[in-house]
């Protein structure tokens, strides 16, 4: 379990450091640190997270070196990636 | 562009069975698949191998499988895709094999050209398996709120634990497995809520009997579950969830033989997560692409009709799994096996072989097994009587299901077609996998007339690209403008 295994590395959310293991998922591994949400939605600026978890929702889209609209479910986590919250639509136009 | 005979569309228990008896069969095979490892949704598992958390008999098929892939890798006639999705499947135009156009996500989500690639194939199994098929209630988009198939996700392949208090709701027998590996796990799991009352499978007992596996797959669940003390709910379930930047309870309710919630019986529980499932939707996609014959799976939805050997309607198209209808991973291994042989013949021009009457009788056996578990949970209407005008019906488009409503009642919307043209309900990220079949039945039930589960949900089924591609991608794959297979996403 995730308690019992040694991380292999870090990535920044929001300019905090997020410990991950071997095979894990950006998203599995913010979930793991008790984050349970890294969007707000377009319209109403609710908050969103994992839910289905195997790809097929994209409720889990985040910003991930610059690049709005990753499914963090899917991207593996890996040392030094910078992981923001997305906002809206993400990247600049999100931040207006 | 790669050429092979066999390409291979998922590596879960179908697919794997495929791509293997393939190679085994002499053909150059192609496997495909959105993972990062092989095994599908059934025998998802971390990168140290094994089938996650489960019996010594699960993690053991598993490994036996594993072994025959790993020895069909050391022939050279099979190469292994993960992480790598198909969005576009066209059969055989002008003389040329089935066309697949590929994403490898590892280069980067497609929008760098050199992530993307046309696979031709003289044949084609089609074995994407499904999802969670999920239905909307108050409060279902606050961060906590899963899908079972994410907590067993998190579970099996991440090492995470979904939450400390978690909840189980829905129904049909995959909340079973789902509590019980969440229990294993030491997480706090304070009750499952099956909305089914269990009446169905006295109906059905002939049918179970004749599926010894799975029946003892429910007594081993149901043990792990006494001795951890999990209550059982049957006809209850969590019709409303709590929290606005985290999940902090729910409601749960117990509800009549039509799921209409009975007066006064609504309790509060506090908890962190809530996982919820109510069966299992196919991923129909890349079959209607391709223009497959589909016809009512054992649940009732769309399933691609097949022959005894997996062939579709369509000519070298050929489908195993859940994508025929939902039946489980005994059986999809079976029909992976068939198909995969037939594809290999197929694909050298000849006619596959008769299937041996014994793997045919085993196949009837848990296709009616199958067809009696889902008459025992069907989803029933009053459903939608949970629901508050403010519901999130469309996550992706934030579409409520007042929105909803008043394109029926006030514009007179009287398919979900239309509802999704004047609402954008399932124009999203999505493409309505997340709340078609929801909008299908609010549709229904407003307008009281049957829900028709075949014709209702193939309607919302059609996807012309399955899943979000740089408009490069489309325009380099030189796809024909006029699509017949419409009904996709914006």
């Amino acid at each position: 379990m995730s308690g019992d295994i040694v991380s292999v590395g870090t990535f920044e959310f929001d300019g905090s450091s997020v410990p991950f293991v071997a095979g894990q998922s950006v998203g599995a591994a913010l979930w793991a640190q008790g984050v349970r949400s890294w969007r707000t939605t377009r319209v109403e600026g609710r908050r969103r997270g994992l839910f289905c978890g195997i790809g097929v929702c994209f409720d889990c889209l985040v910003e991930i070196d610059g690049r709005a609209d990753q499914r963090a479910c899917l991207v593996p986590a890996r040392t030094g990636l910078g992981v923001r919250t997305q906002r809206g639509v993400g990247g600049a136009r999100g931040a207006m | 562009m790669a050429r092979c005979d066999v390409a291979v569309v998922g590596a879960g228990p179908a697919g794997t069975a495929a791509a293997v008896t393939a190679v085994g069969a002499g053909a150059r095979v192609v496997l495909l698949d959105a993972e990062a490892r092989p095994g599908g949704q059934y025998w998802r598992h971390g990168p140290g191998g094994g089938a996650g958390p489960g019996s010594v008999e699960h993690a053991a098929r598993w490994r036996a499988l594993a072994r025959r892939l790993d020895s069909a890798l050391t022939t050279g006639r099979l190469s292994y895709h993960a992480r790598s999705r198909v969005w576009r499947l066209d059969p055989g135009q002008s003389g040329l094999g089935v066309l697949l156009q590929v994403v490898h996500e590892d280069g980067g989500n497609g929008v760098d050209a050199s992530a993307r690639e046309t696979v031709e194939a003289a044949a084609v199994v089609l074995a994407p398996g499904a999802h969670d098929r999920v239905l909307p209630f108050p409060g279902w988009d606050v961060p906590g709120v899963l899908t079972a198939g994410a907590a067993q996700a998190l579970l099996k392949e991440h090492g995470v634990r979904a939450g400390s208090r978690v909840v189980v709701a829905g129904t049909g027998p995959f909340l079973l497995p789902v509590a019980a590996g969440l229990a294993e796990a030491d997480v706090r799991v304070l009750e499952i809520d099956e909305a089914g009352d269990g009446r169905g499978w006295a109906r059905g007992w002939r049918a179970a009997a004749g599926a010894p596996a799975r029946i003892a797959d429910g007594v081993r669940y149901g043990a792990l579950l006494a001795r951890h003390r999990v209550p059982v709910h049957l006809r209850h379930a969590v019709v409303a969830a709590h929290g606005s930047d985290r999940l902090d309870g729910v409601t749960i309710a117990r509800i009549d033989e039509n799921w209409r919630i009975v007066r006064s019986t609504e309790r509060h529980v506090e908890c962190d997560v809530v996982a919820v499932s109510w069966g299992f939707t196919a991923r129909l996609d890349l079959a209607l692409q391709a223009g497959c014959d589909t016809e009512p799976g054992p649940d009732g939805a769309p399933a691609v009709r097949v022959d005894a050997t997996g062939r579709t309607s369509v000519p070298r198209v050929l489908a195993a799994g859940e994508l025929t209808g939902i039946v489980g991973a005994e059986q999809a291994l079976l029909e992976g096996a068939v198909a995969g042989s037939a594809a290999a013949a197929v694909a050298a021009g000849r006619e596959p072989a008769a299937v041996h009457h014994v793997v045919d009788g085993r196949r009837a056996r848990l296709t009616a097994f199958a067809a009696a578990m889902h008459a025992a949970h069907p989803v029933q209407n009053g459903w939608t009587s949970w629901l508050a005008d403010e519901t999130v019906i469309c996550r992706c488009e934030e579409v409520s299901a007042g929105d909803v409503s008043a394109a029926i009642d006030d514009l007179g919307a009287t398919d979900a077609r239309t509802v999704k043209l004047l609402t954008r309900a399932g124009m999203g990220w999505c493409q309505g996998r997340m709340c078609a079949e929801a909008v299908a039945r609010l549709v229904a039930t407003t307008r009281r007339v049957p829900f028709d589960p075949y014709a209702d949900l193939l309607a919302g089924s059609g996807r012309p690209v399955a899943f979000p591609v740089p408009l490069a991608a489309v325009a380099a794959a030189g796809l024909a403008a006029d699509d017949s297979s419409s009904g996709g996403s914006s």
